[in-house]
């Protein structure tokens, strides 16, 4: 071999090495670790480590309230914790995962739940709660999976019908006239529906018109969550009746009236009525502080009342380090004092009952939000149905003009695959 | 890098000598960027290699011992099993394809048409208009995409220009109708024939990949006109500034008028920096995301919805890794075959006989005559 070959051995051989060796570096560092093998739901972890808390906030007023509640807790407890508001929390804590080192704790929407559970990445921690008798039956059975309690709910809302009184005693109407059935409200939607505007706006999507499917007794899935419901008759009976009303024009989708979504419509006085949960107080307040509004339930359908609610718990990651003082804290931010005083900064509603009858009298126009906690349905929880409902959303924004069977069994088959 | 190592040794030049030690400094002063390359380019495009052929569930390494091969089964789910995930790739690649179809060829002609209108030296202040071309290149996308989401809102001002001039605009991000399938229902024609709705491809019929882009996926496709014709400009000024004026000049002594001096002398020598254009803007075309993330997310009815974005909320909101790494390989071999068979279109080619008889002399053809 001559000796520039000799020395290009050399030097490919030195970089090679130097590339193993920031590779292996790679490799054993903190970047992947393996998850660890415990998975039962009674051995907490615990250890000195201060908490991480990954939040995905709806504003100043809520990060504000979080990291106050936190800060008194960490001053109770002696442990440190840390609360870090994400601007994408689904990515920031699929990252987290991926890299093994999640967030102690973090906000955990119903739908993702199954996704994470499914790959272990989340504590099954809710039997070990102090208050977990305390929680609304149906909110723990939203974040039960495989019969397993995941999670702490950590506020909830529901939908209903939120009417402009100022138009409303405009049109001659009174509280008597408060909808109470499908064939009221339509007709109160039609005498509403003048000048320009219509009578009833929500959004174009399951998570609005999913009320209406409630009200005739159908879902997408079962009650328990094991069968695929979607082209039932009742909810084409329900596809049926909104559509109706959306070709007479007394209904209408939001971004039909150029709105982002119900709130904004009704806001802006394009809509006299929208179906919203209690969110839509701040938009209110901050937005349109001169439109004059009340809550009233939403009518009954063939079946009842109905209507959708959400909610998000506190997750809690199966690599935390920390878990005991985790669930310490949970246990500290679902208490009936701290929710309440949450629900004062930030509007969501107590997920405790004990802290029913007090919000009750602190919010008296907004009660009846709270009342449909004992009927309210949940969104599906089944691993992969988020991009169901996607789909099924996509469908519903053509259900002006399409074929709600047509529409409902595309959603059957989509549903039957991640079901079950 | 490598090139310049070998060239000497194939030139057979003997080692030693003056060039002693050039080897070993090449090799020293790229090692830096091939170490880089590798560790942040070649060896996350590996994992993800792996990933799209394993079941990881995103937590933990995808090289752990409870993460298992899979074969095709992730690519078979967003091809060929024909639920949700192959009608949403489907989707995905009708809308992108669409996309790509209008904006590539109306990119590189708008920026061509600009680029010769600012480099005529008797055009006034033409620093002034290349700048005001050039600026929507240099704002951020995200920026770029909140206006247009502005402009183009039912009550926006493109809308408010049509009402002036009597046209009742679309609800231009909230219109999930195709342009195509609009056109033919304005003839009457709603339904496709049973040719084209009975079968298909990814979960869609023929009809409906024959759809054309959205109402909101038009705005999209102006906005990237728009956004790219300015960079492109900068191209095609600079290869039209390198162009030496004697052979325009030799045309014109020929007697060739502006448009055939443009379409047979100035385009045939612009060839390379079309193919430069027309690469950069298939790609770029291809994987379109920002304006999806910060705008649509895919709404209205999906059809804002490209495989770029697809592969994000498949790995990152729904959790399927295997199929979001699966989307995002398919993904680079359609921009890899594309760009392949572009270069074989553009390719330098002979005169064609047929030509070159046009540009023969009159007396050459007797002199073969005889």
């Amino acid at each position: 071999m001559t000796r520039s070959g000799i020395r290009r051995l050399i030097a490919v051989g030195a970089l090679t090495a130097t590339g193993a060796l920031i590779l292996a570096g790679c490799g054993s560092g903190s970047g992947f670790s393996d998850p660890g093998a415990s998975e039962g739901s009674g051995d907490l972890t615990s250890s000195d480590d201060g908490l991480k808390i990954l939040i995905g906030s709806s504003g100043d007023a809520e990060t504000d309230a979080v990291n106050a509640a936190v800060a008194a807790w960490s001053e109770e407890s002696g442990v440190e914790a840390t609360v870090s508001t994400a601007s994408d929390l689904p990515q920031e804590l699929s990252q987290g995962f991926a890299a093994g080192s999640p967030p102690d704790l973090f906000y955990l929407a119903p739908e993702a739940l199954a996704g994470y559970a499914e790959n272990g990445s989340v504590k099954a921690y809710g039997d070990l709660l102090g208050n977990k008798d305390d929680f609304y039956p149906s909110l723990v059975k939203n974040f039960t999976y495989d019969d397993q309690f995941y999670c702490a709910p950590k506020d909830f809302s529901t939908l209903q019908l939120v009417i402009n009184k100022g138009i409303w005693d405009a049109a001659g109407l009174t509280d008597a006239d408060i909808p109470t059935t499908w064939d009221d409200l339509a007709s109160v939607a039609q005498t509403l529906t003048a000048d320009g505007r219509v009578g009833l706006a929500f959004g174009a999507e399951y998570q609005r018109v999913g009320a209406f499917m409630a009200q005739a007794g159908g879902g997408l899935v079962s009650d328990d969550g094991t069968e695929a419901v979607a082209n039932s008759s009742e909810n084409v009976e329900a596809l049926d009746y909104v559509k109706t009303n959306l070709a007479q024009g007394d209904f209408a989708f939001a971004s039909d009236v150029g709105a982002g979504w119900g709130g904004e419509a009704f806001g802006k006085g394009l809509a006299a009525m929208t179906i919203e949960g209690n969110w839509i107080t701040g938009a209110m307040s901050s937005d349109y502080p001169d439109v004059d509004y009340v809550v009233a339930e939403l009518p009954a359908g063939p079946s009842g009342q109905g209507t959708l609610q959400f909610t998000n718990c506190w997750g809690m990651a199966a690599d935390s380090p920390n878990q005991k003082a985790a669930l310490d804290l949970v246990e500290y931010l679902t208490s009936s004092e701290q929710v309440l005083s949450f629900s004062q900064a930030f509007g969501p509603m107590p997920p405790v009952q004990s802290a029913a009858e007090e919000w009750k009298s602190e919010n008296p126009t907004l009660a009846a939000f709270l009342t449909a906690a004992d009927y309210a349905k949940s969104v599906p929880t089944n691993d992969g149905i988020a991009s169901v409902i996607t789909d099924f959303n996509s469908q519903l924004e053509s259900l002006k003009t399409g074929d709600p069977q047509k529409l409902l069994d595309t959603a059957q088959s989509n549903v039957e695959a991640v079901v079950g | 890098m490598t090139a310049t190592v070998s060239a000497p040794r194939r030139a057979g030049r003997p080692s030693g000598g003056v060039r002693r030690g050039e080897a070993v400094a090449g090799w020293a002063f790229t090692a830096p960027v091939l170490v880089i390359l590798g560790i942040f380019l070649l060896v996350p495009v590996l994992m993800a290699l792996w990933v799209s052929f394993s079941d990881w569930s995103g937590r933990g390494s995808p090289f752990s011992g409870n993460v298992n091969f899979v074969g095709l089964d992730n690519y078979a789910a967003i091809t060929a099993e024909g639920g949700l995930p192959t009608r949403d790739f489907g989707t995905a690649l009708r809308n992108n394809a669409w996309y790509v179809l209008l904006v590539v060829p109306l990119q590189t002609a708008l920026s061509l048409f600009l680029a010769v209108l600012v480099n005529r030296a008797v055009l006034r202040g033409r620093g002034l208009f290349r700048t005001a071309f050039y600026f929507p290149s240099v704002t951020s996308s995200v920026a770029i995409t909140v206006l247009w989401l502005f402009l183009f809102s039912a009550s926006g001002a493109v809308n408010q220009i049509l009402g002036a001039v009597g046209i009742a605009g679309p609800n231009w991000f909230n219109d999930p109708s195709g342009v195509v399938h609009n056109a033919l229902g304005a003839v009457g024609v709603t339904d496709g024939p049973a040719a084209l709705t009975g079968s298909g491809f990814l979960g869609l019929t023929w009809w409906d990949w024959l759809s054309g882009p959205s109402v909101a996926m038009s705005a999209f496709i102006l906005m990237a006109v728009f956004t790219t014709s300015g960079t492109f400009m900068l191209l095609f000024i600079a290869a039209l500034q390198n162009l030496g004026g004697d052979v325009d000049e030799a045309a014109m002594m020929d007697g060739a008028n502006a448009w055939q001096r443009f379409w047979r002398v100035t385009l045939p020598q612009l060839r390379p920096t079309l193919f430069t254009v027309l690469t950069l803007g298939l790609i770029g075309c291809w994987q379109v995301f920002d304006q999806i993330y910060t705008g649509t997310q895919g709404g209205p009815g999906k059809t804002t919805l490209t495989p770029a974005y697809l592969s994000y909320s498949a790995a990152f909101l729904d959790q399927d890794w295997g199929q979001g790494a699966a989307i995002a390989f398919i993904l680079f071999a359609i921009i890899v075959i594309l760009t392949i068979f572009q270069r074989w279109v553009l390719r330098d080619r002979p005169v064609s006989k047929r030509r070159a008889r046009q540009y023969e002399l009159p007396q050459k053809k007797k002199e073969v005559a005889r």
